[in-house]
Parts: C-alpha cells; structure tokens; sequence
C-alpha cells in the first residue's frame, strides 16, 4: 500500500513554481444553455499543496472541481492532470486519470444498494485482482484513516448518519490510493462537530496519504484547517488568490463583503 | 413547437449516440458476464408471468372472434392458421415487446435515473470505471436473449391458448385445427416473428437507459423520465415494428 508521508504543513507553503503541477486550469470558460457559470478561471495545484476554493452559491465552485475530474467539458480554456491535457479526452481515456485522483462528492453519492463494505471494496474489485479476504482487509484499513471501524461494514448508506455517510465516501476515494483529492463540499450539511472532525480528517490525509488536494467549500473554517492557498470566485471569476493570509488581506470589496458574509454564518 | 421539434432532434440524437457508445463498447471484461445473467433473471424470469398471461389470452380471444367471424363466410376451418400467422408474425413478439419492454424498461429508466440524480453515476466515472460497459451494455446484451426468448413462449402459448379455446367453446377437431395450421404457417413466419423481437429488445433497453441517464431535476425529473419512458417504448415498438415488418417482408418474402 502506497502511504506516502509528508511533513507537516507549518508554516503554509508559498504560491507553487510552474514546474510540479498537478493541476493546471487556463482560462477556462464554462457555458450552460447560455448561462456562462466560469469566465476565465487560472489556477494550478502543486504536489503537496491544498488549494481552497470557495464562493458563494451559484459561483461555480463545483462546475470547477468536475471540470478537473473531467466530469464535465469546459466551453474554452484548457485544463491538465498530471501533465496530460484532459479538457479534449474522450471518457475512456480519462477512466486511467481518474484512477489516480479521488473525488469526495457533497451528498457522499456511495451506491444506494451495496454495504459500506462493498461500497469502499468498489474500486479494488474494478481494478484489482485481491481476493475476498484481502479486500477485507484494505476496506477496514481505510475506515480506520477515516475513523469508522469494522462495525460498519455490513450497512447500508441509508443507516448512517450524515457525518459517516462522508466519512465511507471519503474512505471509497482513498481506496483508489489516489495522487490527487477533490472534495465538493466536504463540510456541507454537517453540525459544527462533525464539520470540525472532517477538517481534521482532510488536514490528517494531506499529512500522509494524499498530500495533493482541491477543496471546494464555503465554510471559512475549514479552509483555516486545511488550505495552503485559497481563491475566492465570485461572478465566474476567481476575485482572489494566494495563501488565507493574502486572501483575507484583500482590499477588493466583493472579497470582504463574501468573507464578511462568511464570517457571519461561521460558528 | 420550435423547442419541441429540438427536444425531439436532441432525444433521437442521444439515443443514436448512446447505441454508438454499446456497440463499441461490447467486449466486455470477464467479471461483467455475471451482469449478463443477474439482469436476465430481472428481465426474463421476473417477466415470464405477464408474457405468457398475456400471450395466452391474446391467443384464446383471437381465435374466438376469428371462429365467430369467419364462420359467416364458412371459413372457420382456416381460424388455426390465421391465428397462428397473427400471433407468430405480430402479435406475439410486438406484445411481449410492449408489455416487458414497458416493465423493464421503466425499471432502468428509475433506476439508473435515480443513480444520476443522487451522483452514483458520476461516482462510478470518478472511481474509473466505464459506466457504459457496466450498466448499459450488460442490460442490451440480456434483451438481446431475454426478448426472443419470451416470445418464441408467447408464440407457443398464444398457438396452443387458440387451439385449446376452439375445441372447448367450438367444438373443432384438435387435429384437423392442428393439421390445418402447420400446413399453412411455414418456419419463415416464426423466425420473422423471433427476428424482430431481436430489434424490439435493443430498442427498449436503450429507450430505457438513455431515459434514465439524462433524468434531469430530481425525483420529480425521475417521474416525468419513468413515465416517459413508458410511452416512449409503446411508440417506439409500434413504429418500429413497421419498418422492421416492411424491411422483412422486401428481403425475405
């Protein structure tokens, strides 16, 4: 099992140089029936580095993250994962790309009708040849990083609570040992505890099994927990971008007011 | 009735796409042959109960209205081969066709809808894994044995329900009724019957899936996609199997 371990993130890591990107997003636009959701958005990840995107309802922050999973198509721009150009990929030449990240999805989207065990075993039984035993054994090894344990293995999504339905997704995307971690919306309809224990988690993740991350939310705790950059987008456009410090330093006044707006809803 | 006439085009055009994705999506990886058989089990042995019920009486009350009607121009004794051609050629493979198809298909529409609409399908693509050959292609393939097979049943039952309602309500000799169909109906009208079936199958496997893959709007999308989908089948057998009726009868006749 591939555990790559990484220092502890103190202080935070300056804005990368060009060369180890993971992702690479240019001037990407994105159009619905008209309805331009991003107009222009730059950014890049590099290895070991987590970037925090976040805005307000409606901003484009999601639309951003699948157009990094190759999800969706961007209407311009180009975008490239691990150096290859995916915005003009077909679906099945993305599948071997997306092997290599994880995607943490808002509402957790673990298949309805398959245990939690099934659920994390789904990609070492698509693309490994383990045998029952051993999957097993992976499975409740992921739950432990994400602190459920093995008596969870026999239920079904329906019978956990909101909090462990994010936990099993988060475990199901570890299960791909991914080089890269894209969570919608990690903390999002979480009470206060269960939004703190997930920060933990992602920020504990970063420090040794996945240490490259794309996180997109809105709760400024969090991204306190867990950014090394930040970019605000607002109106389709990223308003601000560099370390939390930087970002909350802006003198631009749809960041303030976004972060003033933030920092009312923040517990 | 511009966005109408576009809706139509996009819908045509999705399905057309999605048969292009399956057909160069066939060879499917080892694993994914006990699919195959999980969704033959759903859609054929689930579905025997309708197919027969409904091929018997079909058969029982064709041949009943046949005998009664016939009888008036003193041609009661070629009911049998009548009913036989009837429900080999048509009414056989284009009711099993509508009522399967309209329970099976319905069935993928809310279930693969119902994976779209909570994420599970965008799941499967971020984990890798090629949706088309794990959800689609494995349901066409079971319609493709699942369709003919229920209606070589039907037919079957459908001849035997019309010979056994003549000589209850009739009183018409079995044999003579028997004797009278086989040497009329040739093996070329059975596997006209059975040959379409094949088209039906595919047909309302892909209705169902490319319904249910861009159900949009949530439960209520879900509902408006099943029901669709319904009405969508029924169509899409119906005016099909002309073409198809069209096309057999140039090349074969």
């Amino acid at each position: 099992m591939r555990l790559r371990a990484r220092a502890r993130r103190e202080p935070r890591r300056p804005a990368p140089a060009d060369g180890g990107l993971v992702v690479e997003v240019d001037d990407v636009r994105k159009r619905f029936d008209g309805n331009e959701v991003l107009r222009g958005v730059s950014f890049g990840v590099a290895r070991g580095e987590t970037l925090v995107i976040m805005g307000g309802s409606g901003s484009g922050k999601t639309v951003t993250l699948r157009l990094v999973a190759g999800l969706i198509r961007p209407s311009s721009g180009t975008i490239r994962v691990f150096g290859r150009r995916i915005d003009d990929l077909g679906e099945e030449h993305l599948l071997p790309i997306r092997r290599r990240m994880g995607y943490v999805f808002q509402g957790a989207a673990l298949f309805d009708s398959l245990s939690v065990l099934e659920n994390v075993a789904y990609p070492l039984r698509e693309h490994t040849s383990l045998g029952g035993v051993e999957i097993r054994e992976r499975v409740v090894h992921f739950l432990s990083l994400v602190g459920l344990g093995p008596e969870v293995l026999d239920l079904l999504p329906a019978e956990l609570s909101g909090g462990m339905r994010k936990r099993v997704g988060i475990a199901r995307a570890l299960a791909q040992e991914p080089r890269l971690l894209l969570f919608d919306e990690p903390t999002a309809g979480l009470d206060p505890t269960n939004a703190r224990l997930v920060g933990e988690l992602i920020e504990r993740l970063g420090e040794g099994i996945c240490d490259t991350a794309v996180v997109v939310t809105h709760d400024l705790e969090l991204a306190k927990t867990v950014a090394d950059r930040v970019a605000i987008l607002i109106d389709g456009r990223f308003a601000a971008l560099g370390t939390l410090a930087t970002v909350l330093g802006s003198e631009d006044p749809a960041v303030q007011a976004f972060l003033a707006g933030e920092a009312r809803v923040t517990p | 009735m511009d966005t109408y006439l576009r809706r139509t085009a996009m819908w045509y055009g999705g399905v057309g796409l999605l048969t292009a994705q399956v057909l160069r999506s066939l060879a499917l990886p080892p694993k994914y042959f006990r699919l195959i058989i999980l969704e033959i089990e759903v859609m054929g042995v689930r579905s025997l109960g309708v197919a027969l019920t409904a091929a018997v009486f079909t058969g029982m009350v064709f041949a009943l209205q046949s005998a009664v009607n016939m009888a008036r121009f003193g041609a009661e004794n070629y009911v049998g081969p009548l009913a036989a051609l009837a429900i080999l050629r048509e009414l056989g493979p284009v009711l099993t066709a509508i009522l399967v198809g309209g329970k099976v298909a319905s069935g993928i529409t809310a279930e693969l809808g119902s994976m779209m609409v909570t994420e599970q399908i965008d799941a499967l693509r971020t984990l890798g894994v090629n949706f088309i050959k794990r959800l689609i292609v494995p349901r066409v393939l079971a319609a493709l044995l699942v369709f003919p097979l229920l209606t070589v049943l039907a037919d079957v039952l459908g001849v035997l329900g019309g010979m056994v309602i003549m000589f209850v309500e009739r009183g018409a000799d079995m044999w003579a009724y028997w004797n009278t169909t086989t040497y009329w109906v040739v093996p070329r009208d059975f596997l006209m019957g059975v040959g379409k079936s094949f088209f039906f199958g595919a047909i309302v496997t892909l209705i169902g899936c490319y319904n249910g893959l861009s159900t949009t709007g949530g439960t209520e999308g879900l509902g408006r996609a099943t029901t669709a989908t319904v009405v969508h089948v029924t169509m899409g057998v119906i005016i099909s199997d002309f073409f198809l009726t069209k096309l057999m009868l140039m090349i074969f006749w």
